[in-house]
């Protein structure tokens, strides 16, 4: 028997039955038990033909090759630098993976100091969760000043919208440079401070509101009345 | 054997207390929940999957889970000392074993996922109220789990089999405690514990009961979850 249990989009819990029979594939966030799959995280069911698929609506940030992130420099070493990236693993940003020509006597704190805010890029996921990280690319270094948010790292399609609609109509407003890391971190640095804390409201609002439809006009509304600081 | 016809607090031998769940209540935690059962409140946090220390025992074949429960000192009618008690450790264990089975830590070799289980208010069946609430808040956390699990006391009290015992009827003459832990869809035990005597065919029956109240507080924990989220759907 072939059936599907669940509608898509629905919100599933751990546990829960999704679908029937064997034409039904397992994809991420799911499992299957015999005939049946099963869901095994919270989260939202996305059903693409027969490949059934979870989206995680919490958890820790899952470093994937090629995502750009932002961490902080937690430690330094003779190999070069640990960074936390908020994943369940420190990422290590290797001398050779750094921007410059770095000599080997030299004193790493020039470069990245403990506790710099970088903006970098996954170079490498081991299966014992290694994570190697690099600088060297276009955009990817230490940032200086601004302030760093958080949010969900599942809601970060969102806050850069389509084609990065909605983080451009942000910049366009305020005039701040921001930079939204996959893992969930935010980096905003504006002229002033009143700036920054608009654009920070902003991003809250639309961690709060990722699900309302027409979220890009709301906040352009939002932006246009605050918009004359 | 004194006989006992009539609850004390007049409800049916098959009716549990009233159940409340809801998750996401401590902010900085990666996930949280709050489970009340009657006057039984228990809340969870969980953190994690993080790096271990010490090293010693990390496991590169998998990630760990650590469990700790304890009661607030203002928890129960006389004051309780804070701090571990042989019980606290007991009871954290079994809270462990209970929960292991569907949780799949494979993904985070050498890490470690804590849950800390707090009873803010204790009326008897707070290991079972801890764990329905780990399992809501490790599910809130974004925890793989192959299943949610759910756990209530059943026991003999004089001559009946009831579900989800008070303190009146556990400090009943030979009354006899169970508590019970199911997994959600399959069904299957992963914690069972007895303090006093029963015979086989009583317990049989006891477990009968574990059963049908877990899939009452199944659908409670379900539903915490997903109200949670809820306006996500119209996305």
């Amino acid at each position: 028997m072939i059936k599907l249990l669940i509608k898509e989009r629905e919100i599933v819990v751990p546990g829960q039955e999704l679908a029937e029979g064997m034409e039904y594939l397992p994809s991420s966030g799911t499992y299957r038990d015999q005939n049946k799959i099963i869901s095994n995280k919270l989260g939202v069911v996305s059903v693409n033909k027969n490949i059934i698929k979870v989206i995680p609506l919490t958890g820790r940030y899952m470093p994937k090759v090629d995502d750009v992130v932002i961490g902080r420099v937690l430690e330094i070493g003779f190999y070069g630098w640990s960074v936390d990236i908020g994943s369940a693993y420190p990422a290590t940003l290797s001398i050779r993976d750094a921007t410059e020509f770095i000599d080997k006597e030299e004193d790493l704190t020039k470069y990245y100091d403990y506790g710099d805010i970088i903006a970098a890029r996954v170079n490498k996921v081991t299966r014992y969760k290694s994570i190697d990280i690099t600088t060297k690319g276009p955009g990817l270094r230490k940032l200086i000043g601004g302030k760093v948010i958080e949010v969900t790292p599942s809601k970060v399609p969102r806050m850069i919208g389509k084609q990065g609609s909605m983080i451009s109509m942000i910049k366009d407003y305020t005039g701040c440079n921001l930079l939204v890391g996959q893992n969930g971190k935010v980096w905003v640095k504006g002229t002033s401070l009143e700036k920054e804390n608009l654009v920070t409201k902003m991003i809250m609002k639309i961690e709060q509101e990722s699900h309302i439809d027409g979220l890009t006009d709301k906040i352009k509304n939002l932006l246009e009345k605050n918009g004359k600081l | 054997m004194a006989s006992y016809d009539k609850r004390f607090s007049g409800r049916k031998f098959d009716e549990m207390r009233e159940i409340e769940a809801k998750v996401n209540i401590i902010k900085r935690a990666d996930g949280s929940a709050l489970f009340r059962i009657g006057e039984t409140i228990a809340i969870a946090a969980v953190y994690g999957p993080r790096e271990l220390h010490p090293r010693f025992l990390q496991n590169p074949e998998t990630g760990i889970l650590r469990c700790n429960y304890d009661m607030a000192s203002f928890s129960v009618p006389e004051r309780k000392k804070p701090g571990p008690t042989r019980r606290g450790v007991e009871i954290s264990l079994v809270t462990e074993k209970a929960l292991l089975p569907v949780v799949e830590l494979k993904q985070f070799p050498n890490a470690v996922v804590d849950v800390f289980i707090q009873i803010i208010q204790a009326n008897s069946g707070t290991r079972c109220a801890g764990i329905s609430a780990a399992a809501l808040a490790l599910a809130h956390a974004g925890i793989p789990m192959k299943d949610l699990v759910s756990a209530v006391s059943v026991g003999k009290v004089g001559n009946k089999i009831l579900i989800d015992l008070d303190k009146d009827e556990e400090d009943f003459d030979d009354s006899t405690d169970i508590p019970v832990a199911i997994t959600g869809r399959k069904k299957e035990i992963t914690l069972l514990q007895l303090d006093g005597n029963i015979t086989k065919k009583e317990l049989i029956e006891a477990i009968k009961l574990a059963k049908d109240g877990c899939e009452k507080i199944n659908k409670i924990q379900q539903k915490a979850l997903k109200d949670a989220y809820k306006s996500e759907e119209n996305e």
